[in-house]
């Protein structure tokens, strides 16, 4: 017996897709806004040098180390965190997109979504 | 200067990319990057990372208008995402190998490259007559977007030859932090013979994606710096949100600031 999903039209995609869209990244630009805040509040007054590469800090280059920046209340963390939340959003939306492809039973197009989110996991993971 | 006067002025510089990027749909990250690194004098490396930031920010938000048009065609972009983030992928792994001055002479080529694609002309089709194409019709490609007569159809052509196109935009991606717009464009105007109109919608639909992958990349090698993104990315939303809502506004009036001489056959926003 088939699962009787509810028919899902263009217009409900598309409006999911833009809801989610501009959630996303006005969600992500207040969480940098507030990192942001915070960070200047207290580092405001030192000198920026973007002159010469260093690398990020470990802790700011994968989300546990972010998560844990987060919860120890640092700026930089939260902007980071925000950043994180901003490339997601485009994630989501293919994971969004690959509900609608299952909801249509297209199964092809389900496939082709589930690997390009498999290729942005491998992405974000290494 | 201070880290609070610097994070000021690169908003500010940030807020003007976006307004110009929305205006023009050269995109940010032929802005970001070069104000960074020669103004700024950041090393390139920072600078790519705070513009894939800017992309993703600015795409996902125009992205959200776009595809309420109904001019996006969802499988045409679902399926080339599959070359775009694998190229994307490729791309950022090289920029993590590449010696600094190589990337900057790849990225002043591809700046003047994707200037001369957008000044060429583009030519009407009216081919929707024509029979489908294997693959199209393999992969439900075709489709039809709305015009003031109604919906009218096209065909979708050449799918190995955009596939390619579309993965070498996600290399120039992840090589360049861009977000690959015009070549995305041309892989599906010229290539695969879509409408022009379609093309753009699907493009700006697709580069999120890709520079997403890009950006997944660069934070693993801590090339994305918070307090540097951090004003970078609001200032270049609050740019681009104003310049959309300025170009809307104007054109029901009928200004010509949103088709600039240069720009010919500007996309509907």
């Amino acid at each position: 017996m088939h699962l009787r999903l509810p028919r899902v039209t263009d217009a409900q995609v598309q409006r999911a897709v833009g809801n989610l869209l501009r959630g996303g990244v006005l969600t992500a630009a207040a969480v940098v806004l507030a990192g942001g805040l915070l960070f200047l509040a207290r580092h405001g007054v030192e000198r920026p040098d973007y002159h010469a590469f260093r690398g990020e800090p470990l802790d700011l280059r994968g989300l546990r180390g972010t998560l844990a920046d987060v919860a120890a209340l640092r700026g930089r963390g939260i902007v980071q965190l925000g950043l994180l939340l901003l490339i997601a959003t485009p994630v989501a939306r293919v994971a969004l997109t690959a509900v609608a492809f299952a909801f249509e039973r297209d199964r092809t197009y389900l496939l082709v979504a589930l690997l390009v989110l498999a290729l942005l996991c491998k992405s974000l993971t290494g | 200067m201070s880290t609070l006067e610097f994070s000021a002025i690169v908003g500010a510089a940030s807020f003007c990319a976006g307004f110009l990027g929305s205006l023009t749909g050269l995109g940010g990250g032929f802005i970001v990057t070069p104000v960074l690194t020669l103004v700024f004098k950041a090393d390139i490396r920072y600078a790519i990372g705070a513009s894939i930031i800017a992309i993703i920010a600015t795409s996902s938000g125009a992205a959200a208008a776009y595809v309420r048009e109904g001019f996006t065609n969802l499988r045409v972009g679902v399926l080339l995402e599959i070359a775009t983030v694998i190229g994307a992928m490729v791309g950022a792994s090289l920029t993590t190998v590449l010696p600094t001055h190589v990337i900057a002479v790849i990225f002043g080529l591809v700046l003047l490259q994707s200037a001369y694609l957008i000044t060429r002309p583009r030519a009407e089709r009216l081919d929707a007559e024509q029979p489908p194409n294997r693959l199209a019709a393999r992969f439900r490609l075709d489709s039809s977007y709305p015009t003031p007569e109604g919906e009218r159809a096209y065909r979708v052509r050449n799918v190995p030859g955009g596939f390619g196109l579309m993965g070498l935009a996600g290399v120039l991606s992840g090589l360049l932090g861009l977000g690959s717009g015009a070549v995305k464009v041309l892989a599906m105007d010229q290539v695969m013979r879509m409408p022009f109109k379609v093309s753009t919608a699907t493009s700006n639909f697709m580069i999120g994606v890709t520079a997403a992958a890009s950006a997944g990349v660069y934070i693993r090698h801590g090339y994305v710096d918070p307090a540097l993104a951090m004003p970078v990315m609001l200032g270049v939303l609050g740019g681009s949100m104003v310049g959309r809502g300025c170009c809307s506004r104007r054109r029901r009036r009928g200004c010509g600031c949103c088709s600039p001489w240069w720009w010919r056959g500007s996309p509907s926003r």
